[in-house]
This record gives structure tokens, C-alpha cells and sequence, in this order.
């Protein structure tokens, strides 16, 4: 044990750059993160790189509609190399704004699921009692649904307050809540958890003798330790919330499809999918496909990384 | 007990502290379990004096380190008072009054690797009692105390800038210390300050501590289990067994002519580093729960001495020899006094 | 002591290397240690956090933790040579012929079976007895370990137990099969004063009775001193000193177990300081060129900074320090103040 300890010891001090190396010991995360990086920097760049202008009526012309993929079909365009939909957009273009959407509906949604299971969690975890109780007990409740069916019903109930005009205008706000309303538990478990452990250390202990008030323990002592695997859930949900937009999307409670998300894509592909026209939802699902598995590839290894055990 | 004198710096009276450790409330009525109160600290009343070393020694579970997290106000105390420099600590005090008294004494843990932020460097670790109570005129100035605090306890300025697990066990356990100098406190509460290191660390640590209490005038509650550096570091030594003092003394006292059959126990197990062919005796039974501590004087079940009084009536403290024991075969003269005499290891 | 020189050693450890491979490269744990075991005899091991001991003591038994492993040197046991044995012969010698006791009496135990379900399997893994008979010999056992009311608390189950009464469980099972030698590794560290002088004196018994060797691996010099034979001193992965354990206790050889023997606060004189080693054992990265001490050591010379002592003769014991060698450590070297 007194071995153990010692070694343990330098381990730790080998921690932070050890996650660097477990990085690049792995082919596959390397592969995921680069598969990422493209993504995410093709789609954030879509107003510079995207052919067209999917989003802007006037730029549409009904004669280009259900162009095949010109890089697979002699029928097709090379002005558009993965075909057009019926209204003549070019599927290209889409996807790349398409999986703006997406990226952005989802680390918002993450960020508000973050903000809001932090809190909770730190409350229940640090005050315990009848707040950690309470908030506990609204989260049992919440667990009882899949996070798609409180997703949907925060955005009925929106529907059911707004007008339908009003509601296209706002319908990306109403999903990020949606989504991070519904994603919120995981991250309120795993502070608490944590805060419960850190709370009876020593070091903050320390922090009351001198009298430091709970607020300021808290943020300042409890909350850095606790990052760790907050990160990991982040990475994980972030995977999740853009496949909860894109279903939400795909069952037309999701984006309007004047501004189209990889869901309302491959929706509006789906009702034409039974004539042929397979690239307007082939294209946007597989790009969704790779988009979450690489994401979710780098969670799991920051996941590993991160775990004290397999370290 | 009180001697009445009046010079007492720190005096704690009939404190006591109870965990309710009882099943959650609908289990109880379903299972018909009985609340469960584990009695830590079950009315002890101790008196340290300016510039001593009280220590306050047991075995596990004794309830010696809640003593110690009560005196730095953890917990709150379940009854009985704590008095530092005449202040009554849970009396009505304002924020300024009671951010004073708490910057006057402070506290150094057992574990070096619990006990120090792991995210924070060094530096803002060590300056955050500065920081808190508001001690440092500008930047410089906290520059100046930090970089002298780490000298104070043998780290360089430079150490400042790393983060706890660049260091040692050790040099972990003087970075506490130096964030428990940080706010000048007259009072330390040291719990087991040495007993996750290994010896030779240890050794520096507690020179290092008797350092500091000379340079500085500090008074130590010395919480340990290792009776070889009670006897090294204090002035008056304090056994606790299930909560409760059974023995006060000066140390050379305690160690020489131990009254308590407890203490004598204790003195029994101590491992003979002289290779005198000592034989360590082995005491029989165990420290029973705490839950449901034995009646009358709670080490009856262990003792060789207990008779029928010792089973029903809880034994008062007695003053002797400079002390006090809670013993009744002591008070009825039924148990003489032993001598014992140590050979130094040379 | 108990070595008489004609009896063939019941373990043997030659020129032992335990490594870990990191990605900064491999670390040295354990550095050509080479030690003997006499049947019936007891080998204390001390040292502080990270000198090795336990990894010793684990590489014996064969269960070093991935990716440490065994790089040289071999163990022989009634000399037969186990440290390549494959797994499941391993297992075998573990339990057959040598039993393993750790700090935590828990690790050893499993939670969900009764004690005595857990020594019978035991008991009847390694030895020929029918259900019957391995209860009866269970039984035995724990009231040999001085478990009072064995007979029903041997169906008892783990946490129904005390430290100290779980403790004596876990010795049981390590004597299930009847083992030549026990590898016990801080065995009294989790246990309070009282509990630990039992043990001990339990563990000095059953050797005594069985003939039954023991490696008794702790950080407690107290312990060693009471129990052990001989005591092998262990820094920075190597062997500092080893010899019979009052002349290491009494009158050590290397400045290294001085330093430590001096540190230890003792009763009958109260000085205001303790002697003190200044600074902290290097870690595995760090080891210094020379003998791995020299930058703690108060009597160092130059050839210290160059050159590694193996362990020599140093009167009673043999001591790895060129103080006891015919060419004398060299020019001496003053030690930098550690406290600058």
C-alpha cells in the first residue's frame, strides 16, 4: 500500500499530460477528432465554402429540382455535385448549412443542460438535506421519461402558448431549451456525486476554518474538482442532442424547413425517398452518422482518459 | 481539572458531540429499527494553557479528531462550551468579531494529499487565509508574506508557482502548515499531522512544528494515536477512550507512572525499538461500538480491574499528581501505582 | 540467527528487477535485490512509501499489478524457480505453498460468502479433504487465529466482523494449505495499537508452532523489531542494509538506517529535536547517479556521486555503503544544505 501510494503519487503527477498522450497513442481518436475538426470547420464555414445559398428563395430555381448527384449520375449537374432537392437546392450546400444548424442547437443545448445540472447539482450536493432532496426527487420524476418525450412536450406546450408564425421565428431557442431542459439530470447526478465527495476532503475543510462562506467554497474549492467528468458527459450529450434535434426535427417539431437542420433534411428526403430521389436523405443521415459517431468516439476516450483507474 | 488559576487559553467544558447515524425516517418505521446515535464525544473537559502542547491520544474511533474539528467549529458542539482567550466561541459575536476569533486559531490535517486544493498553486493556497482576512495591504505585500511563509517552513519562493502534486508527502504537509501560519493564529489544532507520512519525514515535520512554536509562541492541540511522539512533542497528554478522558497528566508523568488501566494498556503496546526483550502484551478484546456504549465506566468490559461499581456508575474525573483520572479502582486505592522506567535508544 | 549456514534457504531471491514501463521510459521499482529466507524464519522488509518493498513482496507471490513486471533475476522457492511460472500453476503455489496477507483484511475476503465457505473452498482447493473434513480443518483454523465462538462465527460473513477479528480470518485462510511461507504486507497498518500487538503476537506464534517462514513487509519499524529474525532495509528500490534485526536496529551500518533508527521518536529521553534525514527518497525518475542516498547523506564522498554500492559486509550485517569497503567512499563531499 505504502508502495502503491508512492506510485500512485507520480502517476498523478504525470496526469495532465498523460490525457496528451493517451491522445496520441490512439489512431482511432485522432482519426475522430480530425473527422470533427473537418466537420465542424466545413459547416462553421458554410457561408464561404457552400456553392450556394440554400437558405435564400430567390437563389432557387425549380428547373434544378431532383438533380441526381452529379458525381455518380451522367444525369446530374456539376454545379451540383450531390444533386438537388424538388425545390432545386442544392443538397451540398444544405448539408454544410444544414450541419451548422445542428452543431449550434446542439452545444447550445449542452451549454444550457451544463448550466443548469451544475447548479442543481452543486446546491444539492453542498446544502443536502431537503433542497438535495427535493431536486433529487424532480430528477427521479424526470429520469421516468426518454428525453425525447420531455423534449416534445416543452415544445408543445410553447406551440400551444405562441402562434405558428411566431413559433418558426423562435423555434431554435424553444429546441435548445428543449433539449437541455431534458438532458440536465445526467450532469445534476454526477456534480452531486462529486461534491459529496469532495465536500468532506480536507481542503475544504481548511476553507471553513477559515471562514469562507458556503457560495465561495462552492465555486471556488468544489467546482474545478468536479470538472473532469463533467467534460466527459458534455462531450457524450453533445452526440445526443443533435440526434434528439434531428429527431425532433424529422417528426416536424423541430427547425422550420425554410432554414433546414440535418433532421428536417433528411425528413423532407424521406417523403420523396419511396420515388428514388435517395440522395436528398442519404446524404444528410450518413453526414449526421459520422458527425455523432466521431463525437461520440472522442467522448469515450476522454472518458478513459479522465478515469483515475485506467490511468 | 480547573485549577482555577484564570490563565487558561484555551478551556473546553463538558463538550460533548452525538451523530445521528439512523437509517433514513421510512426505513426505521418499516423495519422497526430503534434511532441510532453514535455519542463521539461524550462530555470532556480539557484546559490548555499559552504555549503548551496539549495532546489528546486514543485508538481509533475514540472520538479524538471530532474534538478537534469541534474546537475549529466544523461541527457545532451537541452540548457543553468552548472558551479561546475568554471568548465563548458559539456566544453571539459579529462577523468582524468572529472572522478575529477564527483567524487566531487554526487548523493542520492529516492528509497531505486531501488537505490541499489540488487545482490551486501553491501560492493562492497559502494566500487565501491572507486573502480572506483581509491581512495584506497590496499585492506586494501578499507576495512578500507567502514567499516568507514557504521559507518559514523550508520551501523556496519558488515553490509558489507548483501545483500540489509536484511535491512530496512531506512537502505537502509544510505547505499546510504554511497555510495554516498564513493568518498568524496563536492556537493550532493539529489532527494526526504525522501519521501519513513516513518516519523520517515525520521527523522533520515535528521539528519543524516545535520550530514554529517556539518562534512564533504557538499553542498546539496535538490529536495522534502514536503514543512515541505524543511523548516526544507534548506538555500535557490527555487519553480518550469512546469518548470520554480518562486520564489527564503531564506527559512525563503519564508515561512514568500511567494510573488509568487504559492508559497502562496503551503504554503496553508501544513497540520496544530498544530490543530490551520487552515483551508487548497483548490486550485482549476490542473498542466496542460507540452506538451502544458499555454502562457505567465504558472500558469495564476490558478491564482486569472493573467490579460491580465500575459496570453501574460512571467514574469523576479525580485530580492527582497534576492530572485526572475517571477511575474507580484508582479512587478506592484498589489499583496501586505503577513505575515505569525506559531505556533510551541510543 | 536463524540462518544456520547448512540449511538450503526456503526462498531465494537473486539479483530481483521489477519494471514499469511508462511512456517517459521504463522505471527501475526493484534493483537487483537479492535476499534468502530460512525455513521457520521471519524477514522483516522495511522502507519507506515507494522503496519497493511491496512490489518485492508482491513479485514473490506473483501478483504484480500490469504493467509492472518481472525484467531479471529469479525467485526459487524450495528451489524450484516461480517467477515464470505460468498463471494457473502460479495460483496454485500461491495458495499451496505460499500464503499471502494484506493491509486491508476486506481485499482478501469476499463480501458475499460466509468465512467458512470461503476456507473450505480454499481448503479444499489445495488439499484432498472431503466437505466434512475441510469444515472441521476451517474450524480449527479459526480458533487457532483466536477466534472467540468459532463455531458459529464461522458462518458469519465479512462485515460481521471487526478489523482485527477480520484480520485473524484472512491469516486463517493463508494457512489454509498448510504453506511454507507467508508474505505478509503491512498486515498490522489498518489495525489500532491494541488490535496490532495481537496480531503480531499471533503471526510469532503460528511460525513458531508450523515452522512456517515469514516476509513481513511494513513501514513499521516497531513491528520489525519485535517480530522479525532479520531485516532487510530497502531505499530507492535497492537493499540498503540487511542483517540479524537488533545489530540493524541496535547498531546499523548504512548512514541510511542510522538516519532512520534516529528518527523514530523513542521513549525515556526527550529531546527537543529528533534526528532528521533532510530531504525527501528520490522518486523513480530522479535516482542520482552513484548511491541513490548521496544527496541526503551526511557522509558521503566523491565516489558515492559516481559509483553504486552493492550490498558488502559491514560487521554484523552487510550494508550497500562504500563506508565498509577497502577503497572508502573518496574525497568527502559536503551536503548542500537542503533547506536553503
Amino acid at each position: 500500500m505504502a508502495a502503491r501510494s508512492a506510485l500512485s503519487g507520480w502517476l498523478h503527477r504525470a496526469a495532465d499530460s498523460d490525457v496528451w498522450w493517451s491522445f496520441k497513442s490512439s489512431p482511432m481518436t485522432v482519426a475522430a477528432a480530425v473527422a470533427t475538426f473537418l466537420i465542424v470547420a466545413v459547416a462553421f464555414l458554410s457561408p464561404v465554402l457552400a456553392p450556394h445559398t440554400p437558405f435564400d428563395p430567390a437563389t432557387l430555381s425549380l428547373t434544378d429540382g431532383l438533380k441526381p448527384p452529379a458525381m455518380l449520375s451522367a444525369d446530374g449537374d456539376w454545379a451540383f455535385p450531390l444533386g438537388t432537392d424538388d425545390q432545386g437546392r442544392d443538397i451540398l450546400s444544405s448539408i454544410m448549412y444544414g450541419t451548422r444548424l445542428s452543431l449550434v442547437v446542439g452545444l447550445a443545448s449542452v451549454v444550457v443542460a451544463m448550466t443548469l445540472g451544475i447548479t442543481l447539482g452543486l446546491l444539492s450536493g453542498y446544502l443536502g438535506g431537503a433542497v438535495d432532496a427535493l431536486i433529487m426527487r424532480v430528477a427521479d420524476v424526470q429520469l421516468t421519461f426518454p428525453a425525447i418525450l420531455v423534449a416534445l412536450l416543452i415544445d408543445g406546450i410553447v406551440r400551444g402558448i405562441i402562434s405558428v408564425k411566431r413559433h418558426d421565428e423562435i423555434a431554435i431557442y424553444v429546441i435548445v431549451g428543449a433539449i437541455g431542459l431534458s438532458f440536465w439530470v445526467q450532469y445534476a447526478r454526477t456534480v452531486r456525486g462529486s461534491v459529496m465527495v469532495e465536500k468532506n476532503k480536507e481542503y475544504v475543510q481548511a476553507a471553513r476554518v477559515i471562514g469562507l462562506s458556503p457560495l465561495l467554497i462552492m465555486v471556488r474549492h468544489v467546482l474545478p474538482n468536479v470538472t473532469g467528468p463533467v467534460l466527459v458527459i458534455a462531450t457524450i450529450n453533445l452526440g445526443l442532442a443533435i440526434i434528439t434535434e434531428a429527431t425532433l426535427s424529422f417528426l416536424g417539431v423541430g427547425l422550420p424547413s425554410t432554414e433546414p437542420s440535418l433532421g428536417t433534411l433528411i425528413r423532407l428526403g424521406n417523403e420523396v425517398l419511396q420515388s428514388g430521389d435517395w440522395w436528398i436523405t442519404v446524404f444528410p443521415g450518413v453526414t449526421l452518422a459520422a458527425l455523432v459517431l466521431a463525437v461520440n468516439l472522442l467522448g469515450d476516450w476522454l472518458r478513459d482518459a479522465l478515469n483515475p483507474k485506467l490511468r | 481539572m480547573p485549577d482555577g488559576s484564570g490563565t487558561q487559553f484555551v478551556r473546553i467544558a463538558g463538550l460533548k458531540r452525538y451523530f445521528d447515524v439512523s437509517a433514513p425516517w421510512l426505513v426505521r418505521m418499516i423495519e422497526r429499527r430503534p434511532r441510532q446515535i453514535v455519542q463521539a464525544v461524550d462530555g470532556i473537559d480539557i484546559e490548555i494553557a499559552k504555549g503548551e502542547t496539549f495532546s489528546l491520544v486514543g485508538e481509533s474511533g475514540c472520538g479524538k479528531s471530532t474534538v478537534a474539528r469541534l474546537v475549529v467549529g466544523l461541527y457545532p458542539p451537541t452540548a457543553g462550551t468552548i472558551e479561546f482567550d475568554g471568548n465563548d466561541m458559539a456566544g453571539r459575536h459579529s462577523r468582524a468579531d468572529m472572522a478575529a476569533l477564527r483567524r487566531r486559531m487554526q487548523m493542520i490535517f492529516q492528509d497531505p494529499y486531501a488537505s490541499l486544493n489540488p487545482r490551486w498553486r501553491v501560492f493562492d493556497i497559502i494566500a487565501e487565509p491572507i486573502r480572506a482576512f483581509g491581512l495584506s495591504k497590496d499585492k506586494a505585500d501578499l507576495q512578500k508574506r507567502v514567499e516568507d511563509l514557504l521559507r518559514q517552513v523550508r520551501l523556496t519562493p519558488a515553490d509558489g508557482r507548483k501545483f500540489p502534486h509536484e511535491f512530496s508527502g512531506g512537502q505537502r504537509q509544510r505547505v499546510s502548515i504554511a497555510r495554516a501560519l498564513a493568518s498568524q493564529p496563536e492556537f493550532l489544532v493539529c489532527d494526526e499531522p504525522t501519521s501519513a507520512l513516513d518516519v523520517s519525514v515525520q521527523a522533520q515535520i515535528l521539528n519543524l512544528m516545535v520550530d514554529l512554536q517556539r518562534r512564533f509562541g504557538l499553542t498546539y492541540l496535538f490529536i495522534s494515536h502514536n503514543l512515541a511522539v505524543v511523548y516526544h512533542i507534548s506538555t500535557r497528554v490527555g487519553v480518550m477512550y469512546l469518548g470520554r478522558l480518562v486520564e489527564v497528566a503531564p506527559t512525563e508523568t503519564l508515561f512514568t507512572r500511567p494510573k488509568h488501566p487504559y492508559t497502562r494498556m496503551l503504554l503496553d503496546t508501544i513497540p520496544d525499538l530498544d530490543m530490551t526483550g520487552r515483551q508487548r502484551s497483548p490486550v485482549a478484546g476490542e473498542v466496542p461500538s460507540p452506538i451502544n456504549p458499555p454502562s457505567g465506566c465504558t472500558f469495564h468490559p476490558r478491564c482486569p480491574f472493573a467490579n460491580d461499581r465500575c459496570k453501574a456508575e460512571r467514574p469523576k474525573a479525580l485530580s492527582i499528581e497534576g492530572g485526572t483520572v475517571a477511575c474507580h479502582a484508582i479512587e478506592e486505592g484498589r489499583l496501586p501505582v505503577e513505575e515505569r522506567t525506559y531505556v533510551a535508544n541510543s | 540467527m536463524a540462518t544456520p549456514p547448512n540449511n538450503p534457504p526456503l526462498l531465494e531471491v537473486k539479483n530481483l528487477r521489477v519494471e514499469f514501463p511508462t511512456r517517459r521510459g521504463t522505471l527501475l521499482a526493484v534493483d537487483d535485490v537479492s535476499f534468502d529466507i530460512a525455513p521457520g524464519e521471519v524477514l522483516g522488509v522495511v522502507g519507506e512509501s515507494g522503496a519497493g518493498k511491496s512490489l518485492t513482496g508482491n513479485a514473490i507471490i506473483g501478483l504484480l499489478e500490469p504493467p509492472g513486471r518481472i525484467a531479471g533475476g529469479e525467485i526459487r522457492l524450495e528451489g524450484r524457480r516461480i517467477d515464470n511460472l505460468p498463471y494457473e500453476e502460479m495460483r496454485k503455489v500461491r495458495g499451496a505453498r505460499i500464503g499471502a496477507i494484506f493491509q486491508d483484511p476486506l481485499t482478501s475476503l469476499n463480501p458475499l460468502y460466509s468465512v467458512g465457505h470461503q476456507l473450505v473452498e480454499t481448503i479444499q482447493t489445495h488439499l484432498p479433504l472431503s466437505a466434512a473434513e475441510a469444515r472441521t480443518r476451517a474450524l480449527d483454523l479459526l480458533k487457532e487465529v483466536g477466534i472467540p465462538g468459532a463455531e458459529t462465527r464461522i458462518d458469519h460473513y465479512p462485515h460481521q466482523f471487526s478489523g482485527g477479528m477480520r484480520q485473524r480470518v484472512v491469516i486463517a485462510l493463508a494457512l489454509c494449505a498448510g504453506p511454507r511461507l507467508i508474505v505478509a504486507d503491512e498486515p498490522t497498518t489498518a489495525l489500532d495499537v491494541s488490535i496490532q500487538a495481537q496480531i503480531i503476537a499471533l503471526l510469532k506464534r503460528l511460525c513458531r508452532e508450523h515452522g512456517t517462514a515469514v516476509m513481513l513487509v511494513t513501514h513499521d519499524m516497531g513491528v520489525i523489531a519485535e517480530t522479525a529474525d532479520r531485516v532487510a532495509v530497502m531505499y530507492a528500490g535497492r537493499i540498503a542494509e540487511i542483517g540479524p534485526v537488533r545489530d540493524v536496529v541496535k547498531h546499523a551500518k548504512h548512514p541510511y538506517t542510522k538516519g532512520l533508527m534516529g528518527s523514530i521518536p523513542s521513549l525515556g529521553v526527550r529531546t527537543e529535536r529528533l534526528t532528521q534525514i533532510d530531504g525527501a527518497m528520490p522518486r523513480l525518475t530522479e535516482i542520482p547517479q552513484g548511491c541513490a542516498f548521496n544527496p541526503r547523506c551526511t557522509a558521503r564522498g566523491s565516489r558515492c556521486l559516481v559509483e553504486r554500492p552493492d550490498l558488502m559486509a559491514a560487521g554484523t550485517t552487510r550494508a550497500a555503503c562504500w563506508l565498509h569497503d577497502r577503497g572508502g567512499i573518496g574525497a568527502p563531499v559536503v551536503k548542500e544544505t537542503a533547506d536553503a
